[in-house]
């Protein structure tokens, strides 16, 4: 039996010990273990009714998984409450495959996708459309102080910035774990002193920055601290729920956290914790980061280019890593539209999807835009582009994105937004 | 003979061949590749890793800062060693990283891996081992590189 350094209540001893059966006994041993390498002091409830895990593909490699997976089923072990997943790795219908890359998606990556679906929704899983990065744009939006247990970086660092929950960056298997035990270790970001600020940012752009290069930017410096950023209310406003403001920030803090390790931000005027305690969150100790435009060029310019053929013209644009909110994916429809018109075109010069949640995709069908959207040649998805790179064969391709995490983690090659407006509508080679 | 002492997360003691990464660990790049052809020993993928790419690292100690990359990583650390293909040690000059503590406590729980995790062992002990030392480690977190 494992002796846990952390003081454990007696209930969460009984866990342990084998009170509640053998399989929650592991669960539970599991994340004692987990907090203890941490320093964690205890354990404490989750209280958001919904978890979110990252781990939404049946990758075939991954066989300890499917058997957990089994052995909790069996065991009649399931979360309290409900859970959401990240998105689906596949959707042929409307990202196009070839034979061969469908065979190695079906039989060599993707093999246990369908018992794996099967498995979530054994588990807890919300419902067939909760496959999405951006959990909290369908629904799954915690209060305030809540503790979670999520995983997916870009979900973790958006409840915890623009939500105030708190959470740490969890592992997949971990997320589920702390959802099944309804106990996550107290350490981190759930402390007071773990979320306050070891950076100020000091934002001194001439004029409102890309997100996913600030963001990167600062992921870059800061790696897995916590910065306070100034000077970005200006561009956003003081309302974190605006709905403008919540797509930049989603987007900016995806890049925080897969360029760099970032778990939470704050920005000064506007996240709510940052309305509240202003620079009380910040350290004495603090380190200072200016960030101009001259900065934010030469992070851009320092972007590796992966392509096997660097001039090639891009074959396969991604826009929506994380998904995009519903008025993210009009705005693009309005300008995928009006580019086209400008350069004289109809179509857009490469496939290119847009990625939003299930929920928005469904709503989004059933209205004209939809078929504004069609019109321009673009597609509308849920998959996840991530997902879909982790094919060999696709790696040949010349893959362009907006998405600074989907550019960390694959051979795509990154624009600014208006610079991939310009080359899918035509308007640059 | 110079000695180094970590925090034993996984303790043990073993004597083996180094295999040094000087900059972070991909967990899924490095190991992706063999798992998936359910290799029987892993030949590391990560191509933005020349310091291990191409390396074979079953039964070796690997000795790296931190791990990083996708948070499946933790899962991939378990898999490995649930198909007793993994290095028979991690020994981070760094604090552990949460994705691979995690693939360490899920190794030990659900796999009853006797892999050996050590870390904090000092930027020091990174500058001074290489690929293809002898290690002696111990079951108190004492790594001695022996030539």
């Amino acid at each position: 039996m494992y002796e846990s350094k952390m003081k454990l209540t007696p209930k969460q001893l009984g866990m342990l010990n084998g009170d509640q059966g053998e399989m929650m006994a592991r669960v539970m041993e599991t994340l004692v273990r987990f907090g203890d390498i941490f320093g964690a002091t205890k354990m404490v409830k989750v209280t958001s009714r919904s978890g979110h895990l990252v781990t939404s593909f049946g990758i075939g490699l991954l066989k300890p998984l499917f058997r957990t997976m089994d052995q909790l089923i069996e065991a009649g072990v399931k979360v309290q409450g409900d859970f959401t997943v990240d998105p689906r790795p596949l959707d042929y219908a409307n990202v196009k495959c070839n034979p061969l890359e469908k065979l190695v998606f079906n039989k060599f990556l993707y093999s246990q996708q369908e018992r794996y679906e099967k498995q979530l929704a054994a588990l807890g899983l919300r419902n067939s459309n909760a496959f999405t990065c951006a959990c909290y744009l369908i629904g799954n939006v915690p209060n305030k102080g809540d503790i979670l247990s999520w995983a997916e970086s870009s979900a973790v660092v958006f409840a915890n910035s623009v939500l105030g929950a708190r959470c740490n960056r969890n592992s997949g298997m971990l997320d589920l774990f702390g959802c099944i035990a309804g106990y996550v270790p107290y350490f981190g970001l759930l402390t007071d002193e773990g979320r306050k600020a070891k950076w100020k940012v000091i934002v001194k752009t001439s004029s409102k920055p890309e997100a996913q290069v600030l963001g990167s930017a600062i992921g870059m410096k800061v790696m897995e601290d916590v910065p306070y950023v100034y000077g970005l209310d200006q561009y956003l406003g003081h309302d974190s729920t605006d709905i403008d403001a919540i797509g930049y920030l989603k987007d900016f803090g995806a890049a925080t956290a897969s360029n760099g390790a970032v778990g939470l931000y704050h920005i000064d005027g506007l996240t709510p914790e940052a309305i509240e305690s202003k620079e009380a969150l910040i350290r004495e100790d603090a380190q200072e980061y200016v960030i101009d435009d001259a900065e934010l060029k030469r992070v851009q310019d320092s972007y590796p280019l992966m392509w096997k053929k660097p001039d090639s013209k891009a074959q396969l644009c991604f826009i929506g890593c994380p998904h995009l909110t519903a008025k993210q994916l009009l705005d693009w429809t309005d300008r995928i539209e009006a580019g086209l018109k400008n350069n004289g075109r109809s179509k857009v010069t490469c496939q290119t999807v847009l990625t939003c949640p299930p929920d928005i995709a469904d709503e989004f069908r059933k209205g004209s835009d939809y078929q504004r959207l069609l019109a321009t040649g673009a597609r509308l998805s849920s998959i996840c582009p991530l997902m879909y790179t982790n094919n060999p064969l696709t790696k040949g391709k010349a893959i362009i994105t907006s998405s600074n995490k989907l550019r960390t983690y694959s051979i795509a090659r990154y624009y600014k937004d208006q610079e991939i407006l310009e080359i899918i509508t035509g308007g640059k080679a | 003979m110079k000695t180094f002492k970590g925090r034993v997360l996984a303790g043990g003691n073993w004597t083996g061949e180094a295999v040094v990464s000087h900059q972070g660990v991909n967990t899924l790049a490095t190991f992706q590749s063999s798992a998936l052809k359910n290799a029987k020993q892993v030949v590391v993928s990560d191509q933005n890793n020349s310091d291990i790419y191409k390396k074979m690292i079953t039964g070796k100690a690997l000795c790296l800062p931190i791990t990083i990359g996708s948070t499946t990583g933790g899962l991939v650390i378990q898999t490995i060693c649930s198909m007793k293909i993994n290095p028979s040690a991690f020994l981070f000059s760094e604090h552990i990283d949460s994705l691979a503590a995690s693939g360490i406590v899920l190794a030990q729980v659900w796999e009853g891996s006797d892999v050996i995790a050590i870390d904090q062992l000092g930027k020091e002990f990174l500058d001074a081992v290489h690929t293809g030392d002898r290690l002696e480690i111990k079951e108190d977190g004492t790594v001695t590189i022996l030539d």
